[in-house]
C-alpha cells in the first residue's frame, strides 16, 4: 500500500501492489492497482478506491434523479438528467395515467421545461436509462430553488447513512431533494433558511475532500441560522 | 480474419500469408504507363495497387524560399480502391498519407529544388506528385512512397534554357534533378510482434504502426507512428533498426526498375 | 511582426541558443487547469511564446448518433490554430497540417483514456493554439491530458510530450519556431510515463541512427519530468483548499476551547 486514506491522487498513480482489490475508479495492471481519476483515496479492507472530484453522472438503477423534460413522444417523455444518455419516462410510469393518451394529454401532465423527480428503473450499457415518476416523493416539481452540484460530491452531501443531509435539513429547517445526478432542490420556510442550506451545499462541494468538514458545516449553520 | 488467428500464428513466428516477419510482399513496379505525365509508376505491393503521377509546371515560388522550386504531394483514396473509401475531399487518412510521403521526399532533399528555379522570386518549376490509391490491401504509405520515388527517378521534362528569366523550351527531354532516394518502411505491431509491410488483414488487427523513411546514406528523414495503441520504447528502437536495414533492399529494386 | 528574418546564429560561442537556453533545456511550462467554465475539463499551457488552450466536453451524447460505438466512447480531437497565432495571419479554415495533427494528437491520447466506461458516447477534445512558437503539438498533448483528467474522465495515466531536434549539427531539446525552421531535424515524442510507452512519435529532417537514439532517450526523460509537473498541477487547487480550511478549523477549535 503506497497511499493512505483521503490522499489526493492523479490518474496513473500507484495505489498499491500485491493482493489488494481494485475498487471504484481504479484499474489493475498485473500486480499493481492504479488510480484512474483525480480524487481522494478510499480504503475499505483490502479494497482500494478513488472518490473522484469531478465527473459526469452515470445512472445506476435505484438512483433518485432530478431531470428536465426536453421532448414529448408518443408514449412518454424524454428527460435530460445531466447524463451522457437521455432518459425515457414512459407514460405508464406516472400516476393518473389511464389508457392510451395523445401528445396533448401528455404535455398537460409534464410539459417541456418542467422539472421532474424520478427513480432510475433500468439502465445498462446497451440502452438509455428508463425512469419512473410513480412513487412516493416522485413527480413534478413546483417550487424551490435548483442547485447544480458535481455528481461526484453527492455522496458527501448525503453523508454516511444520510448524516450530513439530515444535519443540514435539521439545521436549516429546509426541505431538500437530492438527485444523485447532482441536481438539488431546496425549499425552505424562509429565504434565510434556503440560503443557509445552499451555502452548506456549496461548502461541501468545495471542501468534500478535506477533514473536519462536518464540524465546519455545523458551525456555519449555527452562525447563519442564529436569527431564526 | 479473426484477430486471434493472426496473433496466434505470429506467436509461432508465422504470418497468415506465409511471409517472414521482416519480409515485404511481392513487389512489381511498372514505369511510364501514363504518357501525359512527366513521370508515372504503378506499384503492385502484394494486392495493394497505387499509381503515382508526376507533373512539372511553371509556377511561383513560396515567399520564404524565393530561389527554390516547389514540391507538392497530394493523395487520393479513390472510392473504387476499397469498400471503406467514400467520395469527397481528402479525409485525415489521405492527408496523413500525402504528408508522410511528402516529408520523406522533402526532408531527404530528394529533389534539388534550387535547380528548379527559373527566376528568383518570380518563377520556378512546381513538381506535383499525385498519389492515386487504386486497390487497398494494406500499407499504402510504403507503396505510395516507393512508387513516388520510382516516378520521380523516371520522370522526364522538356529540355529548356532560361533566357532573361523566361523558360525557352527546346527539343529533347531531361530528367528531374533527383539527388537522394528516400524509402519508407512501415512496421505493424500485432500482439507482441513487429511485422514489416502489413497486409490489410494485418492492419485491421494491428495495435499500432511505425513508419521510418531513410535515405541512401542510411539517415532517418521522416518518422510517423500511427494507431490507437502505444509502442514500448524498445519497440520504437527495434522498429527503426529493422526499417533501416530493409530500406536498402527496397532502394536497389526501385533504382533498377526506374532505369528501364 | 517579422516578415522575413535573416538567418541567426542558432548556437553562440558560449553554447547558448537564441533565447539563452542550453542545448538540453526545455522552455519552462506554466500549466493551469479548470480555466474554462462551460467545458467539462480544461487546461491552459504557456511554454515560451506558446499559448495553448485545451478543453474537453464529455462524455456526452453522440451527435450524429451513428458515430457512437456500442462498447466504448469515441474520442474526437480538433487541433486548430487561431488566425492571429502565427507571425503572418493564418486562414481560419483547417489546413492539411491541422487535420493531420488532429489525427496524431487523438492517437497520442487514445491509449490513455479508459473509454469502456462510457459506451455510446463521445469525448470531444479541442485544442486551440492562441499563439505559436514551435512545439505546439507537444504542448497541446500535455495540456489535453490535463483537460481530460480535469473533466474527471477515467484514464490509465497522463500523457506528456516534448520534441527534440537538431540545430547547427547538435541535438537540442524543445525547438522554438525559428530553430525548427533553420534546424536540421525535429522529432516530437509523447509518452505515457505510467507504463513508459510511446503514444506519439514523428520526425522530419535528417538524423543518423545514433542521433535518433540519443535524442529519443532525452525526449523520454524530459516527458517524465513534465509528467511530475502535470500531476502536481491537477492536485494543487484541491491541496490549497485543504490547507486553507483545515488550518482554519484548527484555529477555530483552538479559539472555542
Amino acid at each position: 500500500m503506497y497511499v493512505e486514506k483521503k490522499q489526493l491522487v492523479a490518474p496513473g498513480e500507484i495505489l498499491a501492489e500485491g493482493k489488494y482489490l481494485s475498487g471504484e475508479n481504479t484499474h489493475r495492471e498485473g500486480q499493481i492497482v492504479y488510480s484512474s481519476r483525480v480524487g481522494v483515496v478510499e480504503i475499505v479492507g483490502d479494497r482500494l478506491g478513488v472518490i473522484p472530484l469531478k465527473g459526469r453522472y452515470i445512472p445506476h438503477v435505484g438512483d433518485i434523479v432530478v431531470g428536465r423534460i426536453v421532448d414529448i413522444g408518443m408514449s412518454g417523455w424524454i428527460v435530460d438528467i445531466e447524463a451522457p444518455y437521455p432518459a425515457l419516462l414512459p407514460a405508464s410510469e406516472t400516476f393518473g395515467h389511464r389508457g392510451p393518451r395523445g401528445r396533448m394529454d401528455l404535455s398537460r401532465m409534464f410539459d417541456v421545461g418542467d422539472l421532474v423527480v424520478s427513480e432510475v428503473l433500468a439502465f445498462d450499457r446497451t440502452r438509455d436509462p428508463l425512469i419512473s415518476a410513480k412513487g412516493p416523493g416522485l413527480g413534478k416539481i413546483t417550487g424551490g430553488r435548483m442547485i447544480e452540484l458535481s455528481p461526484t460530491k453527492v455522496p458527501r452531501l448525503i453523508g454516511r447513512k444520510g448524516s450530513m443531509i439530515s444535519l443540514i435539513k435539521k439545521g436549516t429547517g429546509a426541505n431538500i431533494i437530492v438527485g444523485q445526478n447532482g441536481i438539488i432542490l431546496v425549499s425552505g420556510r424562509s429565504r434565510d433558511s434556503e440560503n443557509a442550506a445552499i451555502h452548506a451545499i456549496r461548502m461541501i462541494e468545495r471542501e468534500a475532500h478535506t477533514h473536519g468538514l462536518t464540524d465546519r458545516i455545523q458551525v456555519m449553520l449555527r452562525t447563519m441560522m442564529r436569527g431564526e | 480474419m479473426a484477430q486471434k488467428t493472426v496473433v496466434d500464428m505470429l506467436a509461432l513466428g508465422k504470418r497468415i500469408d506465409d511471409r517472414g516477419v521482416q519480409d515485404f510482399r511481392e513487389m512489381k513496379l511498372e514505369i511510364g504507363l501514363i504518357e501525359r505525365a512527366c513521370g508515372s509508376a504503378l506499384i503492385n505491393l502484394g494486392k495493394t495497387k497505387v499509381m503515382v503521377g508526376v507533373k512539372v509546371e511553371e509556377g511561383e515560388p513560396f515567399p520564404d524560399t524565393p530561389d527554390e522550386g516547389v514540391l507538392t504531394v497530394n493523395a487520393e483514396l479513390v472510392p473504387l480502391a476499397s469498400p471503406t473509401f467514400e467520395p469527397g475531399p481528402p479525409n485525415e487518412n489521405a492527408i496523413e498519407l500525402a504528408r508522410v510521403v511528402d516529408r520523406g521526399i522533402r526532408e531527404s532533399k530528394s529533389i534539388d529544388l534550387k535547380e528548379l528555379c527559373i527566376q528568383p522570386k518570380k518563377k520556378v518549376f512546381v513538381v506535383f506528385i499525385d498519389v492515386y490509391v487504386l486497390d487497398h490491401d494494406g500499407n499504402l504509405i510504403d507503396a505510395s512512397s516507393i512508387a513516388s520515388l520510382a516516378a520521380l527517378l523516371s520522370a522526364k521534362m522538356n529540355e529548356y534554357d532560361v533566357e532573361d528569366g523566361e523558360v525557352v523550351y527546346k527539343p529533347g527531354l531531361r530528367k528531374l534533378p533527383i539527388q537522394n532516394h528516400p524509402v519508407a518502411v512501415t512496421l505493424a505491431k500485432i500482439g507482441k510482434s513487429l511485422v514489416v509491410d502489413p497486409s490489410l488483414d494485418e492492419e485491421q488487427v494491428m495495435s499500432a504502426r511505425l513508419t521510418v523513411v531513410s535515405d541512401k546514406e542510411g539517415r532517418i528523414c521522416a518518422m510517423q507512428k500511427g494507431g490507437a495503441e502505444p509502442l514500448s520504447i524498445e519497440e520504437v528502437k527495434q522498429g527503426v533498426a529493422i526499417a533501416l536495414s530493409k530500406a536498402s533492399e527496397i532502394r536497389s529494386r526501385i533504382t533498377e526498375a526506374a532505369k528501364t | 511582426m517579422n516578415p522575413q528574418e535573416e538567418p541567426v546564429e542558432l548556437i553562440d560561442k558560449n553554447g547558448l541558443r537564441i533565447d539563452g537556453r542550453r542545448l538540453d533545456e526545455y522552455r519552462p511550462i506554466k500549466m493551469k487547469v479548470g480555466v474554462l467554465d462551460k467545458a467539462d475539463g480544461s487546461a491552459h499551457i504557456e511554454q515560451g511564446k506558446n499559448r495553448i488552450l485545451a478543453a474537453v466536453y464529455g462524455p456526452r451524447e453522440a451527435h450524429p448518433k451513428h458515430i457512437a460505438l456500442p462498447h466504448r466512447a469515441v474520442l474526437r480531437c480538433r487541433y486548430h490554430m487561431a488566425p492571429f497565432s502565427t507571425p503572418e495571419r493564418k486562414s481560419p479554415a483547417p489546413s492539411r497540417r491541422e487535420q493531420e495533427l488532429s489525427k496524431v494528437i487523438r492517437e497520442a491520447l487514445e491509449p490513455a483514456v479508459l473509454s469502456e466506461y462510457y459506451p455510446r458516447t463521445t469525448i470531444d477534445l479541442f485544442i486551440e493554439v492562441l499563439q505559436s512558437d514551435g512545439g505546439t503539438r507537444c504542448a497541446g498533448i500535455t495540456g489535453a491530458s490535463l483537460a481530460l483528467a480535469d473533466a474527471g474522465i477515467p484514464m490509465r495515466g497522463l500523457v506528456a510530450a516534448t520534441a527534440v531536434g537538431k540545430i547547427a549539427g547538435k541535438i537540442a531539446l524543445d525547438l522554438s519556431d525559428a530553430e525548427d525552421k533553420q534546424g536540421e531535424a525535429d522529432m516530437p515524442v509523447a509518452i505515457m510515463p505510467k507504463s513508459n510507452v510511446v503514444t506519439l512519435i514523428q520526425m522530419d529532417g535528417t538524423l543518423t541512427h545514433e542521433e535518433f537514439e540519443r535524442g529519443f532517450d532525452i525526449a523520454v526523460r524530459t516527458c517524465h519530468t513534465i509528467h511530475e509537473q502535470q500531476k502536481a498541477v491537477l492536485k494543487e487547487r484541491y491541496l490549497a483548499i485543504k490547507e486553507e480550511v483545515e488550518e482554519k478549523s484548527e484555529t477555530t477549535r483552538g479559539e472555542e476551547e
